[in-house]
């Protein structure tokens, strides 16, 4: 197998106020992977991320990046990763040229106005390079995040919460960005609430919660969960138990008799469902809605959380 | 060594004195001439000399001081201190840079600051006063270490600081007193006993003798004395900021 391009050893972390923000962490990424952390606010995520990039010192535990540890061998850890921060701190009066020509030079190389022009273009903010940061919009600013994590061509790029407050062009033009930066084999790891931005762009997807990885999974896996889906129909008249003209179906009571629940596969078993409801009419039971319901990975994640709370 | 790190840190620093020339360098020469014009000029012109040298001349080397302390401890401690303010130290600290380096960056463009705004007060000085200079290679050493301590100094206030009233705590509160208890704008022999004794407690007498002592070769205390004082300042500084670094101190907490 592969050395994993990063790998967080059993990390923990309490911060200097006893907050215990990691409660032993273990997580290996693999080299050009997009995955996904979803947890809710307060998580660990941010703090996670952060002992990764050096912003925070572990209380336990260690993280490896492409095979160095992130402590002791920070130069060559850091120059591999850049980060996008949640907020948008940004130095308000300097130029959107200088700042990112800055990051670059922080991170050891030499100036390269041809790859710096290459990200502003990529990213929209060619035009801008020479506004200060502070005449720019909330969502041209998180752009210039951007920019300045790529400036030094990372090999890992960590965008925190990229998503929160951003507009839906700048969101799609986000993802072709992130598509393009795969495609030229850069490991990203994103955080975020929503859902459906985990299901569209990531290949694994963790969840996290109250310091503690509650599950890495890939998406794959995780659409077939997905694609579980629940046909309810509500019945006219309360019944004590399935009649057995349905049995073969497999059907479950629910709601103290008042329903009927159908459990079946999204993707490849729609072909039952017509014989279904033509076996309820025959069994003459009569119903006043139905309804079908989709796993999505929002329940898989609420009873996640749910079963630690 | 990420030598192009500390490079950027410190055109970028540099750069913003640029961007702010009115307040950090025309500021600081204005009221330096505003000094000279006064007490140089105006009341000076009244004061007897002292020890054989005229008062506008005398105070030349403690107000270069006056400025060099408070000029360096700002720049020292904001450069520092807006990032923290801002959220942007999280590019300092997940860069490949050490401590150490960003030290050089922040100070290096610190003291440079104070020390071009120093030679700029020195040569307007020459305007008004008549400037000699006994000993220039004491003259220099005393103000490139003053401006590197001094800008140390600073940047330990800023990685202390919280708000920016902590910020401006000690450039406004302690500093002036001392500065201007100093010596800066008479010799302490003119001082009642007692007041001679307390004024050998405050560190800045020793830079403005000895830095005196390098133009008109007159001094409060020996200036070997002021050197090794501000040598020990310097260390002591290094000491806390080397501290800070290992601790990760108000910065990776």
């Amino acid at each position: 197998m592969r050395q994993p391009i990063i790998s967080v050893q059993d990390l923990t972390k309490t911060y200097g106020n006893g907050f215990n923000a990691l409660k032993g962490v273990s997580l290996d990424i693999e080299e050009g992977e997009i995955l996904a952390l979803l947890g809710p606010n307060g998580a660990g995520k941010t703090t996670l991320i952060s002992i990764i990039c050096g912003i925070v010192t572990p209380s336990g535990g260690r993280v490896l990046a492409g095979g160095h540890d992130v402590v002791s061998e920070f130069r060559k850890t850091r120059e591999l990763i850049g980060l996008v921060p949640q907020e948008l701190t940004t130095d308000q009066f300097e130029t959107v040229w200088n700042t990112v020509s800055f990051s670059r030079g922080l991170h050891g190389k030499p100036p390269n106005p041809k790859h710096i022009e290459h990200v502003l273009r990529e990213l929209s903010l060619w035009d801008k390079k020479d506004f200060m940061l502070r005449q720019l919009s909330g969502g041209m600013k998180r752009r210039v995040l951007i920019a300045k994590a790529l400036s030094h061509e990372p090999r890992v790029l960590f965008l925190d919460e990229p998503t929160a407050g951003v507009d839906v062009n700048l969101r799609k033009d986000m993802w072709q960005v992130v598509e393009r930066l795969r495609e030229s084999g850069v490991t990203i790891i994103l955080t975020t609430h929503y859902i459906e931005e985990a299901e569209e762009i990531a290949d694994r997807v963790g969840v996290i919660d109250g310091g503690k990885l509650l599950l890495v999974e890939d998406k794959t896996t995780l659409m077939q969960k997905l694609g579980a889906k629940q046909l309810i129909l509500d019945l006219a008249e309360p019944m004590d138990a399935v009649p057995q003209a349905l049995e073969a179906f497999g059907l479950q009571l629910a709601n103290n008799g008042g329903s009927l629940v159908y459990h079946y596969d999204g993707h490849d078993q729609t072909d039952r469902i017509a014989p279904l409801l033509q076996a309820v009419a025959a069994a003459g039971i009569g119903f006043k809605d139905i309804s079908t319901r989709q796993n999505s990975l929002e329940d898989i994640f609420v009873s996640l959380i749910g079963e630690r709370a | 060594m990420n030598w192009q790190a500390m490079k950027s840190i410190y055109a970028f620093e540099m750069a913003r004195t640029r961007r702010t020339i009115l307040q950090s360098v025309v500021s600081p020469v204005l009221s330096t001439s505003l000094y000279f014009i006064v007490f140089g000029s105006a009341i000076g012109s009244r004061i007897q000399n002292i020890e054989g040298v005229s008062y506008g001349s005398f105070i030349t080397p403690g107000l270069i001081m006056l400025s060099l302390l408070t000029l360096c401890i700002s720049n020292g401690s904001f450069g520092i201190y807006f990032p923290k303010f801002t959220g942007t130290i999280y590019e300092l600290l997940s860069s490949p840079v050490s401590m150490p380096e960003i030290l050089v960056g922040y100070v290096g463009a610190a003291a440079s600051k104070g020390l071009i705004v120093g030679t700029i007060i020195l040569i307007t000085a020459s305007f008004f006063v008549d400037i000699t200079i006994a000993h220039p290679f004491m003259m220099v050493l005393f103000l490139v270490l003053t401006a590197v301590t001094f800008s140390l100094f600073g940047f330990i206030i800023g990685i202390w600081a919280k708000d920016f009233e902590q910020l401006s705590l000690i450039p406004s509160l302690v500093i002036p007193p001392l500065t201007f208890l100093g010596g800066c704008f008479y010799s302490i022999n003119m001082l009642p006993p007692l007041w001679q004794t307390v004024s050998h407690f405050n560190p800045v007498l020793y830079l403005v003798s000895g830095f005196r002592w390098s133009f008109y070769g007159i001094a409060d205390v020996n200036p070997w004395i002021s050197l090794a004082t501000v040598t020990f300042f310097l260390l002591v500084c290094l000491f806390v900021v080397n501290w800070m670094f290992k601790t990760g101190y108000r910065l990776k907490n």
